[in-house]
């Protein structure tokens, strides 16, 4: 934990000696993904609902889901460098410290601008707050929570997929940027098949979906069980093990490079 | 202080298993100074790597100041230090001093040690000119220094270097290798290096390991390596003898057994 905060800290002097291009990328951060956003308030332009949920509603999915991306990505994010870090050899020196290369690589290069990203999500997020009602905000941290943990095994896995195929990164990044967008809609617009998928293979429907599906007492397209909607947690712990096995295995799978 | 018992990796190389190290029983004792040669591909970074925990084994053990490298990788990171001869474990955008200060954390060195160890190094391996300098900016001969320092800062038992010479001018490696022998001779570092340079084995290795075909093909003295081959004039001559005769016919593996012991030789 304290290792974390060194390195990262390292990083972020190191990146705020160059203070324009330090500020220029925050704010484009913030711009991009504002512009994600606007694009869902055209699509409400010409439709009052999606899927069968209003626009507040919508913009609650699609900032709880953000907001826990934006966290995960900003702290762990980096790990999906592996396969770099192990062309150029920078793997080998992690594992000669005493500090857990999982650490070491989600520190290296921590990107302190990557806050533009988690500033917009907070911000879309507290607009469509007026749709919780009080009694069922508690669930509201909790989901939070458990999507963060479930992005970042999610980037965990990608990784260690990357200790036996090179070109894992492109793959990984269908699941994590991907399982963003994805979340970010109300899953009730795609197909049954998929929504079953991310449900129970790799469980992204438990980011927001699910909760939220209690949240804002909506009912479940597919008709799940009721307590499903509250077992993000469940599925984020189950989801953080498998990765964490994964990775450990990916480690003894490391075969380094030549020389 | 080192030990392995018949250690062996395996790559898998398009659906094939292609051995790298194959049933390497070695033992070093504290407070020697070993060389480790062997031609290119030979298995000697593989080696290392498995000393250092860097590659888990495929079969066999390996013990390191007592601690199984692969399982116990984080407490064997503190009773060790490892430098690359071919890249840096320092940070290429941090200032030398810098990269120091990140090592006594990571390493969690106490700040007066810390703070006596580096003075020395500094002075011995006189880095004051440039400890003020990003990594990126110092020669390759700084730089090197500069690792050996970082390796050395929460005062291993055992150093182990890959190729700690290569690409070093002659003034830049006689200052490398003076201190290795000091650091050997004064405060008791075991100390185990790959090289290609024999200018290194012959005036630091008191052992000479020769490993190829992932075998472990020589153990002995400098002296009983040059004896191999009577009718070859310097070490270059023989090792280069020796390395051509293993391409022909692959090595079987020999054992050392406790020290009295005639060298064996298969190449």
């Amino acid at each position: 934990m304290d290792s974390y905060l060194l390195l990262a800290w390292t990083w972020v002097r190191a990146s705020a000696q160059y203070r324009t291009s330090f500020v220029v990328s925050i704010i484009s951060s913030f711009a991009i993904n504002a512009l994600d956003a606007v694009a869902i308030g055209i699509v409400f332009l010409h439709v009052t609902t999606l899927g069968g949920f209003t626009l507040p509603e919508v913009m609650f999915l699609y900032g709880t889901s953000g907001v826990s991306f934006a966290i995960a990505d900003m702290l762990f994010g980096n790990i999906e460098r592996l396969s770099q870090h192990i062309r150029a050899g920078t793997f080998d020196t992690m594992l000669i410290r005493p500090v857990s290369p999982f650490v070491q690589m989600a520190a290296d290069g921590f990107g302190a601008h990557r806050i533009g990203r988690l500033a917009q999500a907070v911000i879309v997020l507290g607009l469509s707050l007026q749709v919780v009602p009080w009694s069922r905000a508690w669930l509201v941290p909790l989901m939070i929570l458990s999507g963060v943990v479930i992005f970042t095994a999610v980037f965990t896995l990608g990784a260690a997929l990357q200790f036996v195929l090179v070109d894992a990164p492109e793959i990984a990044n269908a699941f994590t940027y991907g399982g963003v967008t994805l979340t970010q809609y109300p899953l009730s617009v795609y197909g049954d098949q998929l929504v079953r998928g991310v449900t129970f293979i790799i469980p992204l429907a438990f980011v927001n979906w699910q909760p939220a599906l209690y949240i804002l007492d909506q009912p479940d397209p597919l008709g799940l069980p009721e307590w499903l909607r509250f077992a993000s947690p469940l599925a984020a712990v189950a989801l953080a093990v498998i990765s964490a096995l994964a990775w450990r295995a990916g480690i003894r799978r490391y075969r380094s490079t030549g020389s | 202080m080192i030990e392995t018992i018949s250690l062996g990796r395996d790559f898998k190389v398009r659906g094939t298993l292609v051995p790298a190290v194959r049933d390497l029983t070695f033992r070093v004792e504290a407070g020697e100074f070993v060389g480790c040669l062997g031609p290119n591909g030979a298995g000697k970074s593989t080696t290392i790597k498995m000393l250092t925990g860097i590659l888990t084994p495929s079969y066999g053990r390996a013990l390191v100041a007592g601690l199984d490298p692969s399982k116990q990788r984080k407490a064997l990171a503190r009773r060790i230090g490892v430098v690359f001869g071919q890249r840096t474990t320092l940070w290429w955008d941090l200032p030398l001093r810098d990269s120091f200060e990140l090592v006594r954390h990571l390493y969690k060195v106490d700040r007066d040690r810390f703070g006596k160890r580096l003075a020395e190094l500094t002075e011995v391996l006189e880095l004051s000119p440039f400890l003020r300098t990003p990594v990126r900016q110092l020669s390759l001969g700084q730089r090197m220094r500069g690792d050996i320092t970082a390796a050395l800062l929460h005062d291993p038992e055992v150093l182990v270097l890959d190729e700690p010479t290569i690409g070093l001018d002659v003034v830049a490696k006689a200052e490398v290798r003076s201190f290795l022998a000091r650091l050997n001779a004064e405060r008791g570092t075991t100390v185990l290096l790959t090289t290609h340079d024999l200018g290194d084995v012959e005036r630091l290795c008191r052992r000479v390991l020769l490993i190829d075909h992932g075998r472990l093909a020589f153990d002995g003295s400098v002296a009983e390596l040059r004896a191999l081959v009577p009718d070859q004039e310097s070490i270059e001559d023989v090792v280069a003898h020796l390395y051509l005769s293993s391409t022909r016919a692959a090595p079987r593996t020999p054992r050392r057994t406790p020290d009295a012991d005639p060298p064996t030789v298969t190449a």
